[in-house]
């Protein structure tokens, strides 16, 4: 019966271990399932976080390098005259400009909230390739001067279809306006808006020259299409310096970074959370060392037994860290898989449009099961350490 | 008769800050094969340590532990596994199973690094728990079997992997008359009808008493060696 050959690569050692790290891990059952709830709690708080942050950064992300922002100096609220239109056309460089004001109004009631535009239908739709409208609802929503089109998120959480009306309640312009729904685009991109409204700036300047001629004529932004991303500066101080000195000076600059100005006043926020999801991730490496450190200090004994019979520091590594690997994947994969519903029942909870794009972005993925992975192998390192760096006969001396 | 076990001049002494306590002192000893042999002294006479000594799980400040021609004082750690997995089975006071693990399960534990295939560790692994008289007991937990039933697992689990020798740290000290008389027993049998070399570190007479040979110690000395039976 002797049998003197050892092999420490025989196949079935790792599936031993796997099933005495297996038995291991439920040796006190409301220990792990407790910790395992902790860091299904923590990885679904840390998915939903990053969410929100890379949920409130989409616009920069949606933004496109050949497209400049053209503005008042002063502030945003304050509009530009219309005829910067042609000045800014004639620039060398320049493809296409169009334009947009900022609608604001009521639909149903003050909690709806969606962005309302009012745009020149003849080019926005050039400048903006990624809303997709089929040829048909681009000729309809031209067509008609009170014609709108919607995002599909705003289509489908209103319920509204082709030839829908809507009314709105103007409040920066007052008065009711009337609007038939004409085209519901489609987002290209996961990090495009679909929760807008759009409406022909035609439609608003007509009636503001009848009743508050003042305010007609007036753009809220210019959209620059450029031909050059690498030329945005230079065509940004060009454009710029053409209304130096007049009463309506303007600042250019990127998309990127004007909606990137909309982020800098919500940065320290922004900031926080950022802060606060990982703090998290440090909170259950504690949680889960705790709980291998504990498991590993009553187990000294049976590290020693192990050693005794000729088991080698691989192997108990293998114990360990397995075991916290084990019970870090299975918490982390339980949040993992409740962050989606749970991220989709968050989105449906705030307003729409407040985050027009709110999705598990795969970045918060790959963070989430790095962190996983990190907690098993942080959580095992001192336990590790002890019981390779514990002498035989002090582990059988050990009382637990 | 060709020693099996040879110790020279064996000393181990552990250090409180600069004072040096000696726990065994310039130890010489020849233990043969097929010896059954006990080791006693009253508590911290140091013959649990000789035992660690001799079983490769502690090592000496001085002196030499010749196992079958091997001088394991040298040997490194990774090494000291190898050569403990083939050459040493280990019984303690306290069973010392992994309470997760079946008596089939502890059994088999040892033999997980060894080249036998999954069939031939069943074997192996039944032919073990026979011996020992638990072949009904396979599926069982440590916590459903009794104290003698544990230690017999862990002589098994000790014995798949036919060791060179049997070292027992006070193998009955936990248990009653009757289940120490079992264990003692089967000691007995694997010392006669397998022919293995066993150690015991005991305090109790009745369990010295099943041994060929007993050596004495006393605050770190061989005092007495005796020969109790043939």
């Amino acid at each position: 019966m002797r049998e003197k050959s050892i092999s420490e690569n025989d196949i079935q050692i790792p599936m031993k271990i796997f099933k005495l790290v297996f038995k291991n891990a439920f040796r006190h059952k409301l220990r792990t399932l407790l910790t395992i709830l902790g860091i299904a709690i923590a990885v679904i708080a840390f998915g939903l976080l990053r969410t929100v942050v890379t949920a409130w950064s989409a616009g920069v992300e949606a933004s496109a390098a050949d497209r400049l922002i053209t503005r008042h100096a002063v502030s945003f609220i304050f509009p530009l005259p219309y005829y910067y239109r042609d000045k800014i056309s004639q620039l060398p460089a320049v493809n296409e400009v169009t334009y947009a004001n900022w609608f604001g109004g009521v639909y149903i009631d003050k909690n709806q909230f969606f962005p309302r535009l009012a745009v020149d239908v003849t080019t926005f739709l050039h400048v903006y390739p990624e809303y997709l409208l089929s040829k048909g609802e681009v000729a309809d929503f031209k067509r008609e001067r009170n014609a709108c089109v919607l995002g599909k998120a705003i289509a489908d959480q209103y319920d509204l279809k082709i030839g829908a009306l809507m009314t709105l309640e103007g409040d920066i312009y007052p008065g009711q306006w009337e609007f038939v729904v004409r085209g519901i685009y489609q987002p290209k991109f996961s990090t495009t808006d679909a929760s807008q409204m759009l409406f022909h700036w035609d439609y608003l300047n007509e009636r503001i020259k009848r009743e508050s001629p003042v305010r007609a004529n007036e753009v809220g932004w210019y959209i620059v299409k450029i031909d050059n991303p690498d030329n945005s500066a230079n065509i940004s101080q060009r454009i710029d310096a053409l209304f130096k000195n007049s009463p309506a000076e303007t600042k250019t600059e990127t998309e990127g970074a004007f909606q990137q100005g909309f982020l800098s006043s919500s940065s320290a926020i922004i900031t926080a959370i950022n802060v606060m999801s990982f703090v998290i991730v440090g909170i259950i490496m504690l949680v889960l060392a705790n709980t291998m450190i504990m498991s590993a200090r009553e187990r000294t004994r049976e590290y020693a037994v192990f050693k005794a019979l000729g088991f080698s520091a691989g192997h108990l590594t293998g114990l360990i860290l397995g075991e916290s690997l084990f019970i870090s994947m299975l918490g982390g994969g339980f949040g993992l898989a409740m962050v989606f519903p749970l991220v989709k029942g968050f989105e449906q909870a705030v307003p729409k449009g407040f985050f027009p794009v709110f999705q598990v972005e795969p970045i918060t993925l790959i963070l989430a099961v790095s962190a996983v992975i990190l907690i098993g192998v942080a959580a095992a390192v001192f336990p590790i350490q002890r019981a390779l760096t514990t002498k035989i006969v002090e582990g059988f001396r050990f009382v637990g | 008769m060709n020693s099996l076990i040879r110790i020279k001049e064996l000393s181990k002494s552990y250090w409180r800050e600069s004072l040096e306590i000696p726990v065994l002192k310039n130890i010489n000893l020849n233990i043969a094969e097929r010896e059954f042999v006990a080791l006693m002294g009253p508590s911290g006479s140091g013959k649990t340590t000789l035992l660690n000594m001799i079983a490769g799980i502690d090592k000496p400040t001085r002196g030499e532990v010749t196992i079958n021609g091997m001088d394991i004082t040298r040997l490194g750690e990774s090494e000291l596994a190898k050569w403990r997995a083939n050459n040493i089975g280990f019984v303690f006071q306290f069973y010392n199973l992994i309470p997760v693990l079946t008596a089939f399960e502890n059994v088999e534990l040892p033999l997980l690094l060894t080249r036998l295939s999954r069939t031939e560790r069943r074997k192996h692994v039944e032919t073990a728990l026979s011996i020992v008289g638990l072949e009904d007991r396979i599926h069982h937990y440590p916590k459903q079997l009794s104290g003698g039933q544990e230690q017999r697992v862990a002589i098994a689990r000790a014995i798949v992997t036919d060791p060179l020798i049997l070292v027992a740290d006070e193998p009955t000290g936990d248990l009653d008359r009757q289940s120490a008389d079992g264990v003692l027993n089967l000691m007995d049998r694997l010392n006669s009808e397998f022919g293995k070399t066993i150690l015991i570190v005991t305090h109790d007479p009745h369990a010295a008493e099943r041994a060929k040979f007993m050596h004495h110690l006393d605050k770190g000395d061989l005092i007495k060696s005796d020969t109790r039976r043939e």
